[in-house]
């Protein structure tokens, strides 16, 4: 029999067949579970804020009333203090990193070479891993006593503390997307100025720094949401006490602190117990708005 | 070789003995190259051959690779040392202009493109929003762009089709007047129609800038210069008038090359 009259069986599935259908089955399940889970959680968050939202809670008082009471006779619920500790914090951190985080991108995107270069990502990968509780152990025992000495004041738990903390931790994360943004800028832009007598510096502030602006946007933006989500590392640098601050170095209270320090000792069910969820639901909405602001930025970058 | 007689003053290029080492690759071979003011010059060879990496050498660009790059010899632009220490790379090439292989315009509009080296070149001097629509009006005009672009100045340039785009790249480094402009196979990324009218704007720059231009192709090699240099392995093997090296090669290697036996 030779090749020409040979019979075939085109429809015949064999082994790789069912390894490709299972392992596309698989891989579905992982993407839909990541779906499933956050809605659950949102869900679950939702379910028991809406018992605080639609029953006790008075939206004015809530959002504009400094006193935040819940074991008071009678409570009241005001996060205005905490939103002023979770947002001075937050912006002090980013008054911090930001600088630093685009300046780190740029050495090592655009300066750095071979293995200084490797080394430095390695390193602020690591910087990226460092727990949150061991930062804040940092605030606590290393920043305070040095703000106290170095300011003369008498507590260095406050928004200094937890602002330099937060935007210490905030820092690699950004850092790695900005260096990514500026990766992304074609190379042949830096060649097209260089030839046309651009120095490095004018290369990189007229030709890949607002090439790359959506990309180092997101990375700002990203590094908000880190700052606004942080719980521990707050928790313990910033002196935890409610506070609508005046000064940089006022303790104030964070919105996820709050969370965390509180919610073991509310009765599951009660006012207070909601109450917390309800923040929680805020904390939520923020971060998403953050990080779909983020994403929109980055995909603006595909149209003109 | 031809123009031996040139007095150094005539000459827009003068390299001289150069040889090139990317890392322990050596890519050059004692190559010299006399470029007259105002004339075209084609450089031919196979892919490899080190007409690229020469071109490169002269507003050295390829310098962009680090140490790893090594030259030695002279090149003169214009009777200056372009490889001497204290030559600031910067200034070199306001003098001497580069198209490349792909059209590279940055992502700005069309009318901050043609602006781009002017502004980085215009040392304390102000001009006004007039002035600089003129300049950008001359450059546009010069590569036959401006009755296509007038309107949208604003249109950021990456979104031009592929010849409007290396005309811009052209018209972009007018604006700084150079003495010498460097191709690196200009329209390789072109269709031929593109092709042709990107040939027929080089011809028109003739005399009022030095041309030096990589090709592969070797019908347009033979249309749009004046003179053109093959190369073959790292060194230069003829240099004459176009239509002498076409019609009357002295080197064997050339006339094989010519007539399509490799490359």
């Amino acid at each position: 029999m030779t090749n020409i009259d040979r019979t075939v069986d085109l429809d015949r599935r064999g082994r790789d067949w069912y390894i490709d259908k299972a392992v596309s089955w698989l891989v579905f399940v992982g993407g839909a579970s990541a779906i499933v889970l956050i809605l659950g959680i949102f869900a679950f968050v939702t379910k028991e804020g809406l018992g605080f939202i639609l029953g006790p809670m008075n939206f004015v008082e809530f959002f504009t009333n400094p006193a935040w009471r819940p074991t008071s006779r009678p409570p009241t619920y005001g996060i205005l203090a905490l939103m002023a500790g979770t947002a001075s914090v937050t912006g002090l951190a980013m008054l911090i990193s930001v600088p630093f985080s685009l300046g780190a991108a740029i050495y090592i995107g655009e300066f750095a070479t071979g293995k200084v270069r490797e080394t430095l990502k390695v390193l602020v990968e690591l910087l990226a891993a460092i727990p949150s509780v061991v930062w804040g152990f940092i605030g606590l025992s290393i920043m305070n006593p040095l703000i106290i000495r170095v300011f003369n004041v008498p507590l260095g738990l406050g928004i200094l503390n937890s602002g330099i903390i937060l935007g210490l931790m905030a820092a690699p994360i950004m850092t790695t997307i900005a260096e990514d943004a500026l990766k992304a800028v074609p190379d042949s832009y830096r060649e097209a100025a260089e030839a046309m007598g651009a120095s490095r510096w004018q290369v990189i502030l007229k030709v890949v720094l607002p090439a790359a602006k959506h990309g180092l946007m997101a990375a700002v933006l990203l590094g908000v949401g880190r700052g606004f989500g942080e719980t521990m590392a707050v928790l313990m640098s910033s002196g935890h006490s409610i506070n609508l601050p005046t000064s940089p170095f006022d303790s104030v209270r964070a919105l996820t602190a709050t969370i965390a320090a509180e919610l073991g000792e509310a009765p599951g069910g009660s006012d207070h117990f909601r109450a917390l969820f309800t923040i929680g639901i805020l904390l939520f909405l923020v971060t998403f708005a953050i990080n779909l602001t983020a994403d929109i930025v980055v995909r603006g970058k595909g149209k003109r | 070789m031809a123009d031996a007689t040139t007095a150094a003053k005539d000459l827009a290029i003068d390299v001289r003995g150069v040889s090139l080492w990317y890392g322990t690759f050596q890519a050059l071979y004692e190559v010299n190259l006399e470029v007259k003011r105002g004339s075209i010059t084609a450089l031919i060879g196979p892919s490899g051959c080190g007409k690229s990496t020469l071109l490169r050498s002269v507003n050295r660009i390829n310098e962009r690779l680090g140490s790893y790059v090594r030259t030695t010899g002279s090149i003169h632009v214009l009777q200056h040392d372009v490889l001497a220490e204290d030559v600031e790379p910067a200034r070199l090439r306001k003098e001497v202009g580069m198209v490349f292989q792909r059209p590279n315009p940055l992502p700005l509009s069309v009318r901050d493109n043609v602006l781009f080296a002017h502004k980085l070149h215009r040392t304390g001097q102000r001009y006004t929003r007039a002035q600089e629509d003129g300049i950008v009006e001359e450059a546009l005009s010069t590569v036959l762009l401006w009755d296509e672009v007038k309107d949208d100045l604003d249109r950021k340039a990456t979104t031009l089709s592929l010849e409007a785009q290396q005309k811009l790249c052209i018209a972009r480094l007018l604006p700084v007047k150079p003495s010498v402009i460097l191709m690196d196979e200009p329209t390789s990324a072109l269709d031929p129609a593109a092709t042709e009218a990107l040939e027929e704007l080089i011809w028109e720059l003739r005399g009022d800038y030095t041309i030096l231009i990589v090709t592969h192709n070797m019908a347009q090699a033979r249309r749009a210069s004046e003179e053109t240099a093959f190369m073959l392995l790292g060194r230069m093997v003829e240099h004459g008038p176009t239509e002498e090296l076409f019609l009357r090669p002295h080197d064997q290697q050339t006339a094989d090359y010519i007539e399509g036996r490799y490359g």
